[in-house]
């Protein structure tokens, strides 16, 4: 059988409308995932470097669990094991939301947060201790050494891979269909059951997804020329 | 009253004796050497007056008053007694000028302007004010060396500690050091010198100290220190390294 192409009927109308609509909804769940991540994150790994045994523990015990699953198992739990973990009143409320959406974005800012608290953490270790030396040398205290040498030359060193984790976040939000959140892997997997066209229709998302991650590596790229070249011991 | 007075001091790291029993006395402006091989104490001994080390026995006045009094805040302690590294320890995300204001501007509150114009001044001091604007990166180590110089001499000290400053440096470039820490010298300042540049030693120092095994076993005046030796251990090591 000979397969017709026909990318007009993707890239125009009803269809073109529906991959707009998945964009935008994987944009939403990637951002408002990221922001969550990095909060979580953060917090993960300031109680990883507290010394706080009990602190240490959980965050460490976070990170590993987090981190050693596999993202749609976790996605699963969320979204099926919601009923089971959260107050009944609570989940009544989340029923009249966007259910599916919250629990994605659930599952990918846990997931997501357990990688950049690791990031963070090695960030800071990664800085000699001789600058904390040298700066407390000249009487500056604890906070304000972490806060004026350590932690801006820390965050120059996170930025890049945190980017890339922003990137593997907006690219595991595609598995966010398999619970029915309309993003654009959904939308073109619609596409395809209403019109057998789904070569066009994933292409045409290959392609969006492509072209967004390109655009922001290409940013790492320019970051780590303009802004990392200063960063050396 | 000396400018600083070592009490029979011990320091351990964990099980490891390494300071055991040093008692100096360093009067205003004098120029103190400290040499010795490898592992001798000589890093720990200095860093004890900056309370970068901890000392497990014995005193340590600056000024007639102990260091490790309860009244004595470590980070004003700090901003008395300069210290430079062998590594140069600048900050690498700063320029040279904010090398140098940094700590008058968040430890002593100084105007921008103020700090900025003192931290020109010691640059030119050292020699490298056209250099202000650029990251210690693009400095050479013996650039980079004389702007932790200025740095620590930002905070005004009454003691200046420098520990083996040469060592890390290509040999072209020890004399711009070198001769920074010599007009530091002769204008006054209290130096305790970590190293073994012994034409240094020879100009400026008022005396030099031998240390092994934690221990002082030597100390005089450069001449008679070079000329004539006493322990043997002293012209086993001045053998090796003149
Ligand atoms: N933080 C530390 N913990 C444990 N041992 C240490 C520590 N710092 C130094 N030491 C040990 O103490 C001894 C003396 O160290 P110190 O750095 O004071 O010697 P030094 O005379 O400055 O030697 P060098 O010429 O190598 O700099 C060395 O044997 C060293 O291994
Ligand atoms: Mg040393």
């Amino acid at each position: 059988m000979q397969y017709n192409f026909d990318w007009k009927l993707v890239l125009s109308g009803e269809y073109l409308q529906w991959i707009i609509d998945g964009v935008v909804v994987t944009c939403q769940i990637s951002a408002l995932s990221l922001v969550l991540a990095m909060a979580i994150g953060t917090l993960i790994a300031v109680m990883r470097l507290s010394a706080v045994r009990p602190l240490v523990w959980f965050s460490a015990g976070f990170t590993e669990f987090f981190r050693n699953t596999p993202l749609l198992v976790q996605i699963f739990f969320w979204y099926f094991g919601s009923d089971a973990v959260l107050p009944a009143a609570v989940n009544q409320w989340l029923y009249k939301q966007n259910f599916e959406f919250a629990a994605g974005v659930i599952a990918l800012a846990v997931y997501t947060a357990a990688f950049i608290a690791e990031e963070i953490r090695s960030g800071i270790f990664s800085i000699p201790r001789t600058q904390l030396e040298a700066s407390r040398a000249c009487g500056l205290t604890f906070l304000q050494a972490m806060r004026y040498v350590v932690l801006p030359q820390a965050f120059r060193i996170i930025v890049p891979p945190l980017i890339s984790q922003a990137l593997n976040l907006f690219k595991n939000s595609s598995l966010c269909m398999t619970i029915g959140v309309m993003e654009l892997t959904y939308m073109a997997r619609q596409i395809e059951s209403y019109t057998f066209h789904g070569f066009e229709a994933f292409t045409v998302s290959t392609l969006i997804y492509l072209t967004i991650s390109l655009l922001v590596s290409f940013s790492i790229t320019q970051y780590n020329k303009y802004f990392l070249r200063t960063i050396k011991y | 009253m000396a400018m600083i007075e070592f009490h029979d001091v011990h320091k351990w790291y964990g099980e490891f004796h390494v300071l055991k029993g040093i008692t100096q006395k360093v009067e205003k402006g004098e120029v103190l050497v400290i040499c010795g091989p490898s592992g001798s104490g000589k890093s720990s001994f200095i860093r004890c007056l900056n309370r970068l080390e901890p000392i497990q026995k014995g005193q340590i006045l600056l000024e007639g008053k102990s260091i490790h009094d309860k009244s004595v805040d470590v980070n004003e302690l700090r901003t008395e007694v300069g210290i430079v590294f062998q590594q140069f320890n600048l900050y690498p995300h700063l320029s040279v000028l904010q090398n140098v204001t940094l700590a008058p501007t968040k430890v002593r509150k100084m105007p921008k302007a103020k700090a900025e114009s003192i931290a020109m001044e010691l640059l030119e001091r050292v020699g490298i004010h056209d250099q202000a604007r650029k990251y210690p990166v693009e400095l050479s180590g013996g650039q980079q060396q004389r702007v932790a110089i200025a740095r620590a001499l930002a905070m005004q000290p009454k003691v200046m500690l420098f520990d083996e400053p040469t060592s890390a440096l290509d040999p072209e470039m020890i004399n711009e050091v070198l001769n920074a820490m010599k007009d530091l010298a002769r204008a006054g300042m209290t130096m305790l010198c970590v190293t073994h540049e012994m034409g240094f030693a020879r100009e400026v120092a008022d005396r030099v100290v031998f240390m092994d095994g934690g221990k002082v076993i030597e100390e005089a005046p450069p001449d008679v220190f070079f000329s004539n030796p006493q322990h043997e251990r002293t012209q086993a090591f001045l053998r090796e390294i003149l």
